[in-house]
């Protein structure tokens, strides 16, 4: 018996072993194409954008509205404790800000006098809210609510809280899909502040639970970086502008081929309590390496 | 047509209710997988065929915002909509015990498989730590909230099923 046609005969329908088949071969097919070229990103921007994005805006809102009400109640009362210590502050705070301003006048003075306003403090940035979270527990991507619409564009850096979140790896008219740095596949060129070495930072889902993530291929013979030290991102890197703070080290090891460190660090983020992000609206300019043909 | 015009619906609420509200309810990082819920009750209700097409689209779903390429999820969740649906033959309304271990024993198989595919293969060997840490967490809080959820969805689809044969008697 033909088993395309149903037992009347009359009714066009297929089992299911064939359509899991048929569809095993597709979704196959889907990931090498999207493994090795990027055809569909548009494609699925686009209806990711029409069917689920807004309504993402709303539930997102709504969601941090009824949040913030239940954490209302619960802290009333440790607000009463607490702003008996905070008028204390107040006023160690005043007289530490009177001594800070003066040091202030002076750093701009000097930061002007070595023309260091290359820092990041002043590229241009767009702040974003983070809409949607990644549906599975195995790496940290999370979605937010501009894309090229707003002038968003791939590999463009986001950072909260002065220090590096992550790069924009997908995106759409009014959504863009953020990677970060702590994801368990993902890496970054870094560099140690203080002495300009170069390492590798790594994310790494299993020394998160203790809220560090790894760094390895540190060149370091004569000891000069010890835990504590900031990691910013290094000059070399092709996605990340330079000088960006990424995290400081809290341990370090020597590689078994006694040329190498490795090592954890903790991230200057903190990525579980991450509600709104600034995305720098300058990319890190690359050099084209294919050169035209004619 | 109806039928599957309020399982798409339901695929795309459930979606956002795990992307955008429970990352607001986690536990130490850890979401409950409304997708597994949707795709095993689905799968039970209506049998296999169904349960393919539902794992596959809350799969691509999954993949299209958070996956590096697309597929890997909609394939993984689309065998285990067609696994349950086998259990279509012995589904009853009345017992809620099948469903629920079902939802349960699909979210811990999707785990491992997804940990295999996308970690063992990258050297990540301490298999220990990521089931205690990742999987077996996951499993617990979709167990809890999948009796919450299940009801819910059981009754949209026996109302759904109500309004289907009604209208095909007004037709006869």
């Amino acid at each position: 018996m033909n088993p395309v046609i149903n037992k009347r005969g009359d009714k066009f329908s297929i089992p299911g072993k064939y359509l899991l088949f048929a569809l095993t071969i597709v979704s196959i097919a889907l990931i090498v194409i999207t493994l090795t070229t990027n055809l569909f990103s548009g494609v699925a921007g686009t209806v990711a954008g029409v069917f689920v994005v807004p309504f993402q805006k709303g539930i997102s809102t709504a969601g941090s509205y009824v949040k913030d009400k239940a954490e209302y109640f619960a802290d009333m009362s440790t607000l009463r404790e607490e702003n008996g210590v905070l008028r204390q502050q107040v006023e160690e705070l005043k007289e530490e800000n009177a001594r800070l301003t003066q040091d202030k006048y002076e750093l701009d003075n000097l930061r002007d006098l070595y023309e260091l306003d290359k820092e990041y403090s002043s590229y241009s940035k767009t702040g974003a809210r983070i809409i949607a979270r990644d549906t599975g527990n195995w790496y940290s991507n999370f979605v937010i609510d501009k894309g090229t619409d707003d002038g968003l564009d791939i590999d463009m850096n986001i950072i909260a809280g002065g220090g590096l979140v992550g790069r924009i790896t997908s995106i759409g008219p009014g959504w863009s899909k953020v990677t970060s740095v702590i994801s368990d596949n993902i890496s970054t060129s870094s560099m140690v502040l203080n002495t300009g070495d170069n390492l590798i930072v790594t994310g790494d889902l299993e020394s998160y639970s203790e809220g560090v993530i790894t760094f390895s291929k540190l060149q370091d013979d004569i000891d000069a970086v010890s835990i504590g030290d900031k990691v910013v991102t290094s000059n070399i890197s092709d996605k990340y502008l330079p000088g960006i703070l990424v995290g400081y080290i809290t341990s370090i090891e020597a590689d078994s081929n006694n040329l190498t460190k490795s090592g954890t660090l903790t991230p200057a983020v903190d990525f579980e309590h991450l509600d709104e992000v600034l995305v720098i609206t300058s990319k890190k300019q690359v050099i084209n390496s294919e050169t035209p043909d004619d | 047509m109806r039928k599957t015009l309020v399982t798409f619906v339901l695929i795309i609420i459930c979606f956002i209710f795990q992307s955008s509200v429970f990352s607001y309810f986690s536990f130490g990082g850890i979401v409950p997988n409304l997708l597994i819920i949707i795709t095993a009750s689905t799968a039970m209700m209506r049998g296999e065929k169904a349960g393919l097409f539902t794992g596959f689209f809350a799969g691509l779903l999954a993949d299209i915002f958070f996956g590096d390429f697309i597929c890997i999820y909609a394939i993984i969740y689309m065998y285990e909509g067609y696994i349950c649906g086998f259990f279509h033959r012995v589904f009853f309304p009345d017992n809620y015990i099948l469903p629920l271990a079902l939802i349960s024993i699909s979210d811990f198989i999707s785990g491992f498989i997804y940990y295999i595919l996308m970690f063992l293969l990258r050297a990540r060997f301490d298999m220990g730590h990521y089931m205690t840490h990742v999987i077996i967490p996951e499993l617990i809080y979709t167990s809890v909230v999948a009796v919450f959820v299940y009801p819910i969805i059981l009754f949209v689809n026996t109302k759904m099923d109500m309004i289907v044969s009604k209208g095909a008697r007004k037709f006869v």
